[in-house]
């Protein structure tokens, strides 16, 4: 497939004795956003956590705009143009909103203009700016999370599990800045479990399950075919609308 | 995370508690003044080895070799400028002190850097290891200290300007103790502007907290970490400095006993946080000294209850870290 | 009869079973092998140390935490015997009183300090235990009325463990039957029935399960096992066994003083016995205190010879200096944590 800029080709991935990846196969297209769906436990995260450089891959390999990052160390993937939210936010807590993205910002004070086009969508970093991150509401840090991802252009997200307990109105800022971002300046790859979300947002697709890549392909034709997702996904996931 | 006040709040507690205990007004303040300075050069000590533990999650249990080595250094610095410090001018006295210290940190500091590589980083990560190889480190260094400056103690007299105390009516206070505590607040002036207020400074406090976001933020926090482990030897060595010249006397295992009081206070502080570590240390030199002067028996003893005390109140120490 | 005596654990090494059978064979005959009053000493030191390394390594090897309090409870068992002793006169009821209440006094510090720390993390519990430990020492020689400050007890041991005591008239072997003997057969045979206590142990379904928890104490705990509660039991057995071979240290010594038993350099003789021996092998502690002993007494032997040899060579001289013995054991004891984790023992297994 040419114009990808990430690839995972045969990438296994162990954590201390378990055996979590077997193999996983998929690309994100240049300028692309692919939606990594799957059952809990199907080593979504993990792939992210391996693409990053904080699970080592045992075996295979990860190749970003052409060049094997496999076993680079993480702050080298990072310094690629490669930015990761993680689920679990990992916002600093004892740091301001505003010290938050000062570090995200490798190069220098964040421009002003890419933080107001970030207040726009997330309000709530304005109002907080001053305020230890610690005191945020859930939906506020990913709010933060996502934030700390974007301050600087990047060529890659990895996001994973973004509208995780966001308010209605906030996940539609959220589709909306994921999409002028792809448009533009970055690909993402983003792991979901809310199909809708999904679906508006997502080019392609890959499916998971039990470590490996069991689908992928167009969203268009993955949302239609409502078998399919069923058999990939379960019960859980097929329809919000 | 709202600023909690309530543990910087017991230090004068604790000292107003034990006025009437204490009954004289004179003896108090000189006992508060040396609990202060105890406390201060105690902090010096250890907030470059709490702030190691929350970076890396390492704990040097040889930490208290760069104590020892920065008594030993400046010992010999000052021993040779010998005519500088007995003269009696606070210029000559302080450029023989000046010397002396800086030696001795940069001394601490360069063998901090090797004690990383090669005693450390083999063994990060793996607990039980690290706990043994630092003890291991502890102990020949110990023997080391011995093979170049001989197993004798060094007796250090302190310059002459610092003799002696100031009078303020019957009040004495050691001319010393008031050095060790300017110089104590100073470290922690320069160390809270550093964390607070510089990218440095924040990216150490992002890497206590999750040092994997820092490193997915594109920082390497083991260059971070080696940074934080020499300065922290240094300012070990510089606490060591000045306990030597606080005891008048350097020994070999001056390291391993001053180490037990910097791990106290470093528990009770809570483990990687340095405002912890400050408040730990305040309490536990002002417990030591107060203490020693009602029940000189049980002084050592009372850093004990006093941890225990902390520790049942909050578990994870005055400040827990907040981690991942 | 030997299986089930070893529990099982039989030292799987041609040379380890040499190593044992020579260490046990040689402390059984060394009063006739090695007369006179300062190598039965040794040969005491020896037995004792063997058993409080051996329980050191309960702690370290198989339940994978550091204590940095083991000489405390040394201690403990120690001048339980020796306040025992000197207040109620030399009978055999003061030496119960004294043991009884040292391995009291033991087992509860051990579960207060395993209750306290345990919970947390083992970089936790080496602070703590080195911090109350420390305490510990400057407390004993400071209550000088009980214990006798930093000048420790002298006492009288009970009438038959005396040399004034005979056992029968005459020599056997050209040394005399008196009540040292008596003394260090009773040190002998207490040593070898705690180390083969202590086996049992190990080897036990409760030992098994230290050993899943030093493994992974998520899993452990995942499966149902509080690893609070067993590692506290482990660290009070350790406690205990520790203050036994206290007592047996005061019966032997007729004085206790902080030195021999509660100072920093007695825990870090432990710390290189059992991890050169070898952790997690309980044989190792038994190899690793005889080497250590005898290092003490021969290492710097060797080192004198080299000292004269670099007599003129300024620093390279004190290098070799015979007080610095222990330099070179520290050396030793950070090459083995790094490159023989499982000391003496382990390699001698993998051999066979």
């Amino acid at each position: 497939m040419s114009g990808a800029l990430l690839s995972l080709r045969g990438v296994e991935t162990r954590i201390g004795r378990y055996h979590i990846l077997h193999g996983v196969e998929f690309d994100v297209a240049e300028g692309g956003l692919t939606m990594l769906l799957g059952r809990n436990g199907a080593g979504k995260t993990t792939t992210l956590r391996t693409i990053m450089g904080l699970w080592r891959a045992a075996a295979g390999e990860i190749r970003f705009d052409g060049r094997d990052i496999t076993h680079l160390a993480t702050p080298d993937i990072a310094r690629l143009g490669i930015a990761y939210v993680p689920e679990s936010m990992a916002i600093f807590a004892d740091l301001t909103v505003q010290e938050n993205l000062i570090l995200a910002a490798r190069s220098g004070p964040p421009d002003k203009q890419r933080l107001d086009w970030i207040f726009a969508r997330f309000e709530a970093l304005k109002r907080f700016w001053n305020l230890p991150a610690g005191l945020l509401s859930g939906g506020q840090k990913q709010m933060l999370a996502v934030a700390r991802a974007i301050i600087e252009p990047r060529r890659l997200l990895l996001v994973d599990e973004p509208t995780k307990g966001l308010a209605p109105a906030i996940i539609a800022n959220m589709i909306d800045a994921f999409r002028e971002l792809k448009g533009g300046e970055a690909s993402l790859l983003v792991v979901e479990q809310n199909f809708a979300f999904a679906r508006q947002l997502g080019d392609s697709v890959a499916v998971m399950d039990d470590g490996k890549v069991a689908h992928r392909g167009d969203m268009t034709a993955f949302a239609a075919d409502s078998a399919l997702q069923q058999h990939l996904l379960g019960l859980g996931m097929d329809t919000h609308q | 995370m709202k600023r909690d006040w309530i543990p910087w709040l017991l230090i004068p507690v604790l000292a107003i508690a034990a006025l009437p205990l204490i009954g004289s007004p004179a003896s108090w303040v000189t006992l508060t003044v040396a609990g202060l300075a105890m406390g201060l050069m105690i902090f010096v000590m250890a907030s470059g080895l709490t702030l190691t533990f929350g970076l890396m999650d390492v704990l040097n249990f040889g930490h208290g070799a760069f104590i020892a080595v920065g008594a030993f250094v400046a010992a010999s610095v000052m021993l040779a400028m010998a005519p500088w410090m007995t003269a009696d001018s606070i210029w000559l006295n302080l450029a023989a002190i000046v010397p002396a210290v800086l030696a001795a940190m940069v001394v601490s500091g360069v063998l901090g850097l090797g004690f990383e590589r090669v005693i450390v980083r083999p063994v990060y990560g793996q607990h039980l290891k690290q706990i043994l190889v630092t003890t291991g480190g502890l102990i020949v260094a110990e023997q080391l200290l011995k093979v170049i400056w001989g197993p004798d103690q060094i007796t250090l007299s302190r310059p002459t300007a610092l003799r002696g105390a100031f009078l303020l009516g019957d009040v004495a206070i050691e001319k010393y103790r008031v050095l060790a505590v300017v110089v104590g607040l100073a470290v922690f002036a320069a160390l809270a502007l550093t964390l607070n207020r510089t990218r440095l400074g924040l990216l150490i406090r992002a890497g206590v907290e999750n040092g994997e976001m820092v490193e997915a933020l594109g920082y390497r926090i083991r260059r971070l970490f080696v940074g934080v482990f020499v300065v922290g030897s240094a300012l070990a060595g510089l606490g060591g400095a000045m306990w030597g010249l606080y005891q008048e006397t350097v020994t070999a295992a001056i390291g391993a006993q001053v180490a037990v009081l910097v791990f106290i206070v470093i528990i009770i502080g809570g483990l990687g946080s340095v405002g912890g570590c400050f408040v730990g240390a305040l309490l536990v030199g002002l417990t030591a000294n107060y203490i020693g002067f009602l029940a000189p028996k049980v002084a050592l003893g009372s850093n004990i209850l006093l941890m225990a005390l902390v520790l049942l109140w909050r578990p994870q120490g005055l400040y827990p870290v907040a981690k991942r | 009869m030997l299986r089930s005596l070893l529990s099982d654990d039989l030292p799987r090494s041609r040379w380890l079973a040499v190593a044992l059978l020579a260490i046990l064979i040689g402390l059984a005959v060394a009063p006739f092998l090695f007369p006179g009053a300062k190598s039965l000493n040794v040969a005491a030191k020896i037995c004792v140390f063997i058993v409080l390394a051996a329980s050191f390594d309960l702690l370290l090897g198989y339940t994978g935490i550091v204590s940095f309090a083991h000489t405390m409870f040394f201690g403990i068992g120690a001048y339980g015997v020796a306040i025992a002793l000197t207040r109620l006169g030399p009978g055999w009821d003061a030496v119960a009183v004294g043991v009884v209440a040292g391995l009291i006094v033991a087992i509860v510090l051990a579960t207060l300090i395993g209750l306290f720390s345990l919970r947390v993390r083992t970089i936790f519990f080496a602070m703590i235990t080195l911090a109350v430990a420390s305490a510990f020492a400057i407390l004993a020689s400071q209550l000088s009325d009980l214990t006798g400050g930093e000048d420790g007890l002298n006492y009288r041991l009970p009438s038959v463990l005396r040399a004034s005591f005979s056992l029968a008239d005459g020599t056997l072997f050209g040394v005399r039957l008196n009540g040292r003997l008596l003394d260090y057969y009773l040190v002998y045979f207490a040593a070898l029935a705690l180390v083969l206590v202590l086996l049992r142990i190990v080897n036990s379904p409760f030992g098994s399960v230290l050993m899943a928890i030093r493994e992974n104490p998520f899993r452990a705990e995942a499966i149902g096992y509080r690893t609070v509660v067993y590692r506290t039991i482990a660290s009070c057995i350790a406690a205990a066994t520790a203050a036994l071979a206290g007592a047996l240290l005061a019966l032997w010594s007729s004085q206790t003083n902080p030195d021999t038993t509660l100072s920093f350099d007695i825990m870090v003789d432990i710390l290189l016995m059992v991890v050169i021996g070898g952790m997690g092998t309980m044989y190792g502690a038994v190899v690793g205190a005889v080497l250590l002993v005898f290092a003490q007494n021969y290492l710097q032997d060797l080192l004198a010879i080299a000292n004269k040899a670099l007599a003129g060579v300024p620093l390279l001289a004190n290098l070799f200096h015979p007080d610095r013995w222990l330099l070179w054991l520290g050396v030793a004891f950070i090459l083995c944590v790094y490159f023989f984790p499982t000391g003496i023992v382990g390699r001698l297994r993998q051999k066979r």
